[in-house]
């Protein structure tokens, strides 16, 4: 318990102790119907338009405060090398990270938090698809094998929120072990007999579709979410075809066999939290967890310093 | 005929002109045997200094090259009682991925490739070597069988990548993908794998999350087509050497950042100028790779295995 008080809560506490200031009388245009939206409605609706269901896209903060029960906590990551390859189109990959971890106040795309779901013990990796587009590099790879060993250590199950753009470019081949690597973490999860589920976000394509987010033993998404391993842009060029109305998307999977449902927002903290206790208490009703110790992970070493 | 890429260039002209005096020879004599002769060395050394500092687009297309041994060569020169075997059991044989039993230097074997094909007729059926869900579900069958028999698994890669098509999407591509991924790292038997031309994205990983990974001196191996990357990050297509430079690509780069296990050094000018000298020194390498993971039981395989994954962007840096 002492680490996350130690090193995880200060942390915690600057990144979002101030609240972020949006002004009360706000409207946001829905991408989807275009209809305007007052702000306040939005968030009540938890980021779904009450015009027409279009689920917007979210943060990872706000991903695991409307899915966990109060009180959840934030782990620190540890840190993967900076810019191993010191990349360089355009601009420097290292200038656009420093940028994106000052903008999101976090290291990388990935935040990985322990708490309850309805009573149910749980951690959640949560993508933050404004960083770098949720790209996968060592870092993303590092935060879903901290994930995995968490819930190990604290016998809960594992949920991963996905949205990202598939592998980090910038990372080159690094980027593409991470697929490996993630599956890797998957596999721990499942060998300590702990559920492990996918919610697809709207997006998740490429390397990242390709190894952990399609593992699941449950794979859920949201509704209209894009989930596919090609760019559509890529598929239309090599195929020279046109695209079928709604292809990638959510519904398109489950109709296809690779998802196990398709669940609205609202409903998605009662659904894992009902799936959590199907798989993990066969037979007695659903208890509150609250109060129990919580086993902690040793605190991460410095980057470079693991032989 | 031989292919010559754009940066053989000069290469090829001296080549055609000693090809030309030979022709000639009848009425030369001596004279022309000697101009042969010293003709000949200067396209060596040239030939020589320029493989020596291939630039990595120029290694992307020599990695592409249409004579380049491709994964059937391998099979072809290295496995004996090659039996090839079909299909995933649920929907096609893909043709893009090669898969079979047969003995290497007297052992049985599973083998697994990405075949490219060589001529117009071969390259449709072979799909160009990109596969769709089947192939990387005949590719987990057939490791599941090797676990099952105790077969060790070689796998030769030469991919541009998954196939991008509408119904690998609706079929489950990047599912296919990630379970072929899984059974490479689950395997209880040993497993070498070689890139041995381009290693192309999830489509090469699928079939080489092994033991060893070798890979030949100019194949490439990366995230994205160097074409792919520039025209996303430099929006131009054209900008695919400088996206090649930045990528980090080459055998060389990929062994310093520890992603893969040693490179196999090819015959000067390519492999393509002596197929069967490339495809013994990979053969030599794999039976050096081979013999101490045979002494190893499926736990620590498996355990090494992963811990050697595990690390991958921990301490890679240039
Ligand atoms: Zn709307």
């Amino acid at each position: 318990m002492n680490w996350i008080s130690e090193w995880a809560l200060p942390k915690i506490k600057t990144l979002f102790g101030g609240p972020r200031e949006v002004p009360d009388n706000l409207w946001h245009k829905c991408p989807a119907c275009e209809q305007m939206i007052f702000h306040r409605d939005l968030e009540r609706a938890l980021h779904v338009c009450p015009h027409c269901g279009h689920h917007l896209r979210i943060g990872a903060k706000q991903r695991l405060d409307i899915t966990f029960d109060p009180g959840w906590q934030r782990i620190e990551l540890p840190k993967a090398p900076m810019d191993p390859l010191r990349f360089r189109d355009q601009r420097r990959y290292a200038d656009r990270l420093k940028e994106a971890q000052a903008r999101a106040g976090q290291e990388d795309a990935v935040m990985v938090a322990h708490g309850a779901i309805e009573g149910h013990r749980a951690v959640i990796a949560a993508f933050e698809f404004s960083f770098l587009g949720g790209s996968m590099g060592a870092g993303v790879g590092e935060a879903l094998v901290t994930a995995a060993k968490l819930a190990v250590l604290q016998d809960a199950p594992l949920i991963v929120f996905t949205a990202s753009g598939g592998a980090r470019m910038q990372e080159g081949a690094i980027s593409l072990m991470q697929m490996p690597r993630t599956v890797i973490a998957t596999r721990m999860v499942k060998e300590a007999g702990l559920p492990f589920i996918v919610v697809l976000c709207d997006p998740t394509t490429g390397g990242v579709t390709a190894s952990f987010a399609m593992l699941g033993d449950l794979q859920l998404a949201e509704p209209g979410a894009l989930i596919g391993f090609a760019g559509a842009r890529v598929i239309e060029q090599t195929v020279r075809e046109k695209l079928p109305e709604g292809f990638q998307r959510a519904e398109y999977l489950l109709e296809h066999g690779i998802l196990d449902m398709v669940v609205r927002r609202s409903e998605m903290r009662a659904t894992l939290a009902r799936l959590i206790g199907l798989l993990r208490m066969p037979e007695a009703a659903a208890e509150v967890a609250e109060g129990e110790p919580v086993p902690a992970l040793p605190p991460p070493a410095p980057a470079g310093a693991q032989a | 005929m031989r292919h010559f890429l754009d940066f053989e260039k000069p290469i090829a002209e001296l080549e055609g002109k000693i090809e030309e005096l030979r022709r000639t020879t009848d009425a030369g004599g001596i004279d022309v045997a000697e101009e042969v002769a010293r003709l000949r060395d200067k396209a060596q050394a040239l030939l020589k200094t320029t493989y020596a500092k291939l630039t990595p687009w120029q290694k992307t297309l020599v990695a592409r090259h249409p004579d380049r041994p491709h994964a059937s060569d391998y099979v072809a020169a290295l496995v004996t009682e090659w039996t090839p075997l079909a299909g995933d059991r649920a929907f096609a044989d893909d043709k893009a991925v090669l898969a079979g039993i047969g003995r290497f230097r007297g052992r049985a074997v599973a083998v697994l490739g990405t075949e490219k094909g060589k001529d117009t007729e071969s390259r449709v059926r072979h799909n160009f070597g990109m596969a769709r869900p089947e192939g990387y579900r005949k590719a987990r069958r057939i490791i599941e069988l090797a676990g099952r028999f105790g077969l060790p698994i070689l796998s030769f890669v030469d991919t541009a990548g998954a196939f991008p098509g509408i119904e690998a999407e609706a079929r489950g591509q990047a599912e296919a993908i990630a379970r072929s991924i899984e059974a490479c790292l689950e395997a209880p038997v040993p497993f070498v794998a070689t890139i041995i031309g381009e290693g192309g994205s999830g489509g090469a990983i699928a079939l080489a999350a092994a033991d060893r990974v070798l890979m030949l001196e100019h194949a490439v191996y990366s995230v994205i087509s160097p074409e792919g990357c520039a025209s996303i990050l430099w929006r131009d297509a054209a900008q695919a050497p400088q996206a090649a430079e930045a990528l980090r690509l080459t055998a060389e780069d990929l062994r310093r950042l520890n992603l893969v296990d040693a490179v196999v050094p090819e015959p000067m000018g390519g492999a393509h100028r002596d197929p069967a000298a490339a495809i013994a020194a990979v053969g030599q390498q794999v039976q050096a790779c081979l013999e101490p993971l045979l002494a190893l039981d499926a736990a620590t395989l498996r355990a090494r295995r992963r811990e050697k994954f595990l690390e991958m962007g921990r301490n890679s840096v240039l």
